[in-house]
């Protein structure tokens, strides 16, 4: 049987149980082996920490150790019969809103998690503005330490209430309640005994079975041009491979495409792979088309079906987060790399500021500092084939670069 | 049609993507080839990636010279196999040159020299993208390894100063002098690379298979009987029926007991052991944090 894979990401503080919900996640799919396990034992007794700290088992730099925060994000691993499982474990302090819209990028899943006994507080609310800004189709709101306020339904459909409401605002299609108690196992694996009245998933149930394969977008044909492939030998004289990813969309043998920017129009001849040739092929394949003209494609064009193109723009409007020290300018000049294409662009204007904490516009900040989101509007030097960003994360997002440092120094939504 | 990839096929897709974006992003660079089952991978998965077309970049070997030799004989056919051209960077040139000082006694291994000949290589062949088999689950420094993770001039590491890496947007800008290592296989656990190799039935060195051998106990790890480690004199040599997990230099290998002789034998060892790989590497259990440091100074 073959499983298949989901990418989640979670984000939290020192206090929320985050490691305690991940440590539990590891430890009942038995992803921590003795030696970790060990390890970390004696890591903690050196520390003079009374219990095991599973923090440590995701926090793997010296410095990370040494402050007892995450700095970064950590990647962690586990599997079920069903499903191979990726986190991308962030730290939930607003300083380090750069690591959750990383982690977030590439997650089908937010699982996000509250306090029983706080309920929703101003983290909970950036966790959920940013699982929306970033269109994760899934969130997964925990409400953990149940045990705490004596497993009561009531408290659970209060939080349930304050975050739908709060929610409204956003743009999240699927969200999904699970009360739990991270350290006593309570609808983690198994039904909890103690809440009789919930009648919902375990959160491994969620995981296992949450519906993925519409993640992709199945409808918009694109297909970023990213590597030629000429064999120069003699059994493949005139071959001449475009390689890539499928970002999006369905490409079948003998399918009419278009090529971007030249307009020019072929069909797709062959799809071809080192495993044989393929009859068509979607996300998030690597594969290499051969088309039936000869014509001049390289990295940076992008093939696409003639009845559904992307828009060509060379201004574009998106919400920007801000990734470094350096403040962002107007009028400043940056690297910009969107899909296969590498160009220059010139920030035009930034229309306003984000308040992350409460959705507030604020529209005379144009002040932007490490870690702020904003909406800016960007003028590149080369033509761009963008949809937008909520119909499509691959075509719809882009990265600055500082021209001197070569740092990524933002990553932008097209809006 | 469910348009839905494995979770194998994924990691296949995810990997051809980084190493095809290395080659259209970078103007010369190699794959670090130690003959153990991720470096095998790595260079299936390219091979795959240029297909039809030959791998277009060298494998690099550094040779610590305490090899284990059907890994060698192995390597070298692999190689032919492939159709690469293979390049050796030598740890024992390095001491004749008296530019590496070898360690001294019981515990004396030639890992850690491997980061002045590896750095030597990388600069005497002007490369400017390294690719490593290492993956993020191996080891929590490396769980926090980019994909495109840049190196200074001096080929050292900055963890805390790590570009982020945002949907399938990799940046390799640097400034002359600098290089990149890239990690192709980050995503993929040891279940998924031994899935993987024996869906594909990639051949592999027999070593990680169980046979028998003479072998010592020191400190817990089953380590193989050779001129390279000086055994105490307590330390005494047994025929075991044995296997490695991986595959390193010969003085910090350990072994595993084990009869898993076919790879289904050791995906199902695997699925049920409570002991990660890197729990038979002695270079990785002198500090907390020795791998970081290692990596810090430009050790892959």
């Amino acid at each position: 049987m073959s499983s298949s894979l989901l990418r989640f990401t979670t984000a939290g503080s020192v206090d929320d149980g985050k490691s305690t919900l991940i440590g539990r996640l590891l430890y009942d799919s038995k992803s921590i082996f003795e030696d970790q396990l060990e390890a970390i034992q004696q890591a903690s007794e050196r520390r003079g920490e009374g219990a095991v700290n599973l923090a440590l088992l995701t926090d793997g730099l010296k410095a990370e150790r040494e402050q007892g925060i995450t700095i970064d994000v950590a990647y962690r691993y586990f599997s079920t019969p069903k499903r191979k499982f990726i986190i991308a474990d962030t730290p939930g302090h607003i300083q380090y809103t750069r690591n959750m819209v990383t982690g977030a990028s590439t997650a089908n899943v937010a699982l996000i998690l509250v306090d029983a006994r706080q309920g929703v507080v101003e983290q909970t609310k950036r966790h959920a503005i940013i699982a929306s800004l970033l269109q994760i189709p899934h969130l997964v709101v925990c409400i953990n330490k149940m045990d705490l306020v004596d497993f009561s339904q009531e408290i659970f459909e209060k939080i349930k209430e304050d975050f739908s409401d709060f929610a409204a605002k956003l743009s999240i299609k699927d969200v999904e309640f699970i009360p739990v108690s991270a350290l006593k196992g309570d609808n983690i694996v198994n039904k909890s005994d103690n809440m009789p009245w919930y009648l919902g998933y375990t959160l491994f149930y969620f995981l296992e079975n949450v519906h993925i394969a519409s993640d992709n977008n199945l409808t918009d044909c694109r297909f970023p041009v990213q590597f030629i492939i000429r064999p120069y030998s003699d059994n493949f004289h005139d071959y001449r491979g475009y390689s890539g990813r499928v970002v999006s969309g369905v490409f079948k043998k003998g399918d009419e495409v278009m090529i971007l920017p030249s307009g020019f129009k072929s069909k797709i001849q062959k799809i071809d792979t080192a495993d044989g040739e393929l009859q068509e092929a979607y996300p998030p394949m690597s594969v290499t088309l051969l088309l039936e003209d000869d014509l001049d494609i390289s990295r940076g064009d992008m093939i696409v079906r003639p009845n559904n193109t992307p828009e060509i723009l060379q201004d574009i409007e998106i919400m920007l987060c801000w990734f470094n020290e350096k403040r962002l300018t107007v009028g400043g000049k940056y690297g910009i790399k969107h899909t296969t294409i590498e160009a220059r662009c010139l920030v035009k204007d930034i229309l306003y500021k984000l308040n992350i904490n409460t959705l507030h516009r604020d529209e005379n900040d144009n002040v932007i500092q490490m870690n702020d989101i904003c909406r800016v509007r960007l003028r590149t030097t080369k033509p761009l084939f963008v949809d937008k960003y909520k119909n499509n994360r691959y075509t719809g997002s882009i990265i600055l670069i500082d021209e001197g440092t070569n740092e990524t120094v933002g990553a932008g939504m097209i809006i | 049609m469910s348009y839905q990839l494995s979770h194998l096929k994924e990691l296949e897709s995810e990997s051809i993507f980084v190493i095809r974006e290395v080659m259209a992003q970078f103007e010369n660079p190699v794959m670090l080839f130690s003959g153990g089952k991720d470096s095998i991978l790595m260079s299936y998965l390219a091979f795959k990636a240029f297909f039809p077309a030959k791998i277009p970049f060298p494998l690099l070997h550094i040779d610590t010279g305490h090899n284990f030799e059907v890994t060698m004989t192995f390597r070298d056919m692999w190689v032919e196999k492939l159709g690469v051209k293979l390049l050796v960077g030598s740890v024992q040139e390095a001491i004749d040159n008296k530019m590496s000082v070898e360690e001294k006694g019981f515990n004396a291994s030639r890992n850690a020299l491997q980061t002045y000949s590896l750095l030597k290589s990388i600069e005497d062949g002007k490369f400017d993208a390294a690719f490593g088999g290492g993956r993020r689950d191996e080891e929590k420094a490396r769980a926090k390894e980019r994909f495109f993770s840049h190196r200074d001039e001096f080929g050292q590491w900055d963890p805390k100063n790590q570009r982020p890496e945002l949907w399938n947007l990799f940046n390799g800008k640097k400034n002359s002098g600098e290089h990149f290592r890239i990690f192709p296989i980050s995503n993929w656990t040891e279940l998924d690379v031994w899935q993987y190799l024996s869906q594909e039935k990639v051949p592999l060195p027999s070593i990680y298979f169980s046979h028998k051998r003479n072998c010592f106990v020191r400190d817990g790890v089953i380590y193989s009987d050779s001129d390279f480690v000086n055994k105490r004199p307590n330390e005494k040599v047994e025929e075991m029926q044995v296997r490695f997990r991986t595959i390193g230099d010969m003085t910090c290998t350990g072994a595993v007991l084990s009869h898993a002789s076919c790879v289904e034998d050791i995906i199902n060892e695997i699925s049920i052991s409570r002991v990660t790989e890197r729990g038979t590497r002695s270079d990785d259990k002198r500090t907390e944090t020795s791998m970081e440091d290692r990596k810090k100074l430009g050790y892959f």
